[in-house]
């Protein structure tokens, strides 16, 4: 615990890539197999699931501090962490106290956290505060965030794989690889991160992820400038659904998202087609799951397939009213070879020539745009992308490798421009992490008989400069506090991008709109001239 | 019972700022006033164009140095009673930095006393806090939420060191940014002048002639600037305001190390927001246990809370003290 606490403190105190990168390296070292492999998992982002509740342990602090409630809640809103805030507060009477607890991260966690789960609170209290007790102040910080999840030390996911290969003398896709897939942090799999076998007889394992960057076109340049030759570029729709990547290896079918969740559950449809396969059949696709209408052959939108997601069965009456289809448009894998390093021309067309083969209704295969006809018939294209319920075009360099995460110049996404709208702020909240204790997140509305409605929220696309001034106007024209939440003045004008709109009963304003952020501040916009509900309905 | 009420209180807010109707005179006040007490010479305390300025003897010349040459301040000894219109007047140390000061009003038998800002911790580069026992304490709320809790300050200084002495192992140059009057002084007089060169921006050097010339223990420093520079390139501290982040001066210093030596430093998240390697929670502003302890000490049973978090200092002042408090 001692070791992480020190790594945890020293990723803090620095904010430098390369300087973090060498004190992950050294941790990876000196760390027991054991506790390193639970560092990854929580530097990668994962979190002890439902081990106790949070406002308990709100409650635990209060205890352990002597605080009422509202107190606890003014800090939290101040701090805007709450693994913090629960330090910060339980170790009111005492910051500097020199105490150490001499337990390992592994003991801690599989010992003395994950047990609590069938506990009850007043045992789980016992344990925690004893536990608190005996920790200093960064070990009880580090301890809260194990609990409540979400590091925040500017630590990638990438920083942490290309690390571990480096110890390993790995290639980091290769590391990367080993790592996919609800990666289990157990000694034995860390120590079989060093290990430089191949992965591929692990069935269940997806490969990394190929992912574009957005492509940006000024004004005065030409896309033949940016990307030379459209001949050289393979041109598909940019499907609005769920990437996924398909994995049918030696009788077991296996469907990840990109946030490398298992979706057979969710997708029982795709599932039942992919078992329905030969048993010879091995293969690995890169797609997407989209909501499909079968009458008229085409995608729904991604608000539909919302109503899918996030579900832990899916009843008939859903799996009648909203069918899903898989999009393949690649082809990482098949009979037991990696296709990774062959160019995407040649992979296009192996997929072309076999997928038809397999014959099943919910995978589909992506169409490719005719390149040859030139950029000018492309952009056309792309200006068309919503009467065909697609989000713009996707270029990927027909010469190159499939590979691992985002690598600039090799797929771009050419989304079509985003709707926007002029919204006057009328409440500000302050926000988490690096925004703690700025006024951050905005809620924004537009007229509608006369009277400014409530339309979204919007937690980004300031600078760190406007966003400060934002902040100080914010506190100067506060009308009145609910909680955290601070009306303002209605003054100040913003244009708000988003990607997609639809009526909803759920808010005031009657629509959604999905991505919102701010475009830009409209300095030069009075209140009054804020865009109206019948403006921003017509775009519906 | 209100701020305003007159049984309670010698004073009343007004658009110019602190108003003292019996004595007829402003504390710290905003707009242009006739007569202006000052607790102390920070920006937003001290401003320009009032008619005439009272301050304490010894913070009379930086007060000065804030608002013009040819404004008319005077200076008045700590503990010196003078009568002004009907109320009487004394000032008493607030150790917040060189002559700030509580400013104490008496009219038949009341006692208030503005505390303006203020430290409780000993400080070398300034007159010690003395408590005022007063029936109304006016206090600061900068840092009043039990979130805030000082450390020693030599403990501070020694991570200071500390960090200093690692940064010179490896040849990067210690930027360290502070207010350029009081936090800067204080942290001169605070860490070890052996360990290297000390360099500071012009701004520090301006406020360190006045405390040069009361006999303060500051310690020999450098301008730092393009002639100076390679003296402490790699091995040094230079001590600068916040504002010279990310500007052609700092750079000119590389490669170094960046750290921000203040009370909010205290939260991670404005460390991190502000893109800084270190943060060292060195504060001249009293923490949530200092200000419960300071008005137990002074007595008072009225408090009123300025600028900061007072809403939750008034609200556990008096749910838990059952003390009458107020925001102001």
């Amino acid at each position: 615990m001692e070791l992480f606490t020190q790594l945890f403190i020293a990723l803090d105190q620095t904010n430098k890539t390369a300087a973090k990168s060498k004190l992950l390296s050294e941790y990876f070292k000196q760390a027991s197999p054991a506790d390193a492999a639970w560092a990854i998992y929580f530097l990668m982002g994962e979190r002890l699931k439902r081990v106790v509740k949070t406002a308990d342990l709100k409650q635990w602090a209060c205890k352990v501090s002597d605080m009422p409630e509202w107190l606890f809640a003014e800090c939290y809103d101040h701090v805007g962490d709450l693994a913090e805030t629960l330090a910060l507060l339980i170790f009111y009477e005492d910051k500097f106290r020199n105490s150490s607890l001499e337990m390992s991260l592994s003991d801690l966690i599989e010992n003395h956290l994950l047990p609590l789960k069938t506990k009850e609170a007043e045992a789980q209290s016992k344990q925690i505060i004893d536990l608190w007790s005996k920790m200093n102040f960064s070990m009880a910080l580090v301890l809260n965030k194990l609990m409540t999840g979400g590091f925040r030390i500017g630590v990638s996911k990438s920083l942490v794989i290309k690390a571990l290969a480096e110890n390993a003398s790995i290639d980091p896709a290769v590391m990367a690889h080993k790592l996919m897939g609800q990666w289990e942090p157990t000694e034995d799999n860390f120590n079989n991160l060093f290990i430089k076998q191949s992965t591929q007889d692990d069935v269940l394992r997806p490969y990394p992820f190929c992912l574009a960057y957005p492509l940006e076109v000024k004004e005065e340049e030409s896309l033949s400038m940016i990307l030379g030759d459209s001949n050289e570029w393979q041109i598909e729709p940019k499907w609005d659904g769920i990437r996924a990547q398909i994995i049918v290896r030696k009788g077991a079918q296996v469907i990840w998202s990109r946030g490398e969740q298992l979706l057979n559950e969710q997708v029982p449809e795709i599932e039942d087609a992919l078992k329905a396969l030969s048993e010879e059949q091995s293969f690995v696709l890169d797609g997407e799951i989209l909501a499909w209408d079968f009458e008229h052959n085409k995608v729904r939108s991604f608000a539909d397939l919302q109503k899918r997601l996030g579900r832990k069965k899916v009843s008939q009456a859903i799996l009648k009213d909203i069918p899903v289809v898989f999009m393949a448009y690649d082809l990482l894998e098949k009979d037991g070879v990696d296709f990774r390093s062959r160019s995407t021309s040649k992979r296009r067309e192996a997929l072309e020539k076999w997928l038809p083969s397999i014959q099943s209704p919910v995978i589909h295969l992506s169409p490719i745009f005719d390149a040859s006809k030139g950029w000018e018939a492309m952009t056309d294209e792309r200006t068309h992308s919503r009467e065909k319920g697609i989000e713009g075009l996707m270029l990927k360099q027909k010469s190159a490798i499939y590979s691992v995460g985002r690598k600039k110049g090799v797929w771009w996404k050419w989304k079509v421009e985003p709707f926007t709208v002029d919204a006057v702020m009328v409440y500000a909240q302050q926000g988490h992490g690096r925004r703690a204790g700025v006024f951050s997140d905005y809620t924004f509305s537009i007229w509608s008989d006369g009277e400014l409605v409530p339309f979204c929220k919007a937690y980004s696309g300031l600078s760190d400069k406007e966003m400060k001034r934002v902040d100080k106007w914010i506190r100067a024209n506060t009308t009145a506090k609910h909680g955290p939440v601070r009306v303002v003045e209605a003054e100040l004008v913003f244009e708000i991008a988003f990607e997609g709109i639809q009526l909803s009963n759920r808010h005031k304003s009657g629509i959604a709109v999905r991505f919102p952020r701010i475009a830009r501040w409209r300095e030069d916009k009075l209140a009054s001239d804020a865009d109206t509900l019948e403006t921003v309905k017509s775009l519906l | 019972m209100p701020f305003d009420d007159s049984a309670t209180s010698l004073l009343c807010m007004k658009s110019e700022g602190l108003y003292c109707p019996l004595g007829d005179f402003y504390i710290d006040p905003q707009k242009p006033v006739k007569r202006a007490l000052i607790t102390h010479g920070h920006s937003d305390h001290a401003r320009p164009y009032m008619k005439s300025y009272l301050t304490s003897e010894t913070g009379r010349a930086i007060v000065q140095e804030r608002v013009g040459k040819d404004a008319k301040v005077e200076g008045i000894e700590y503990g010196q009673s003078i009568q002004i219109n009907d109320v009487k007047v004394s000032f008493h140390p607030a150790g917040h930095l060189l002559g700030s000061s509580q400013i104490r009003i008496e009219h038949k038998g009341f006692v208030s006393c503005v505390a303006g800002d203020y430290k409780i911790e000993p400080d070398a580069s300034c007159e010690t806090f003395e408590v005022v026992p007063c029936h109304q304490f006016i206090t600061e709320s900068t840092f009043a939420l039990p979130i805030y809790t000082w450390e020693a300050p030599e403990r501070v200084f020694s991570q200071i060191n500390t960090w200093w002495r690692e940064n010179q192992s490896r040849g990067v140059t210690s930027v360290l940014f502070a207010y350029a009057l009081g936090k800067a002084q204080r942290i001169l007089c605070g860490i070890d002048p052996s360990i290297g060169p000390m360099g500071v921006h012009g701004s520090v050097d301006i406020f360190n002639r006045h405390y040069l010339r009361q006999g303060y223990p500051i310690p020999e420093t450098i301008r730092a600037n393009r002639e100076t520079k390679e003296s402490f390139k790699g091995q040094g501290i230079i001590i600068a305001p916040g504002s010279t982040q990310n500007t052609p001066w700092l750079k000119q210093f590389a490669p170094q190390s960046l750290a921000f030596a203040s009370g909010w430093m205290a939260v991670r998240g404005t460390r991190r927001r502000r893109a800084l390697d270190r943060g060292f929670v060195l504060s001249d502003h009293v923490d949530w246990k200092g200000i419960i302890k300071t008005i137990d000490a002074t007595g008072a049973q009225h408090i009123g809370a300025t600028h900061g978090y007072s809403d939750a200092l008034v609200r556990w002042l008096r749910e838990h003290k059952g003390l009458d408090a107020y925001t102001i």
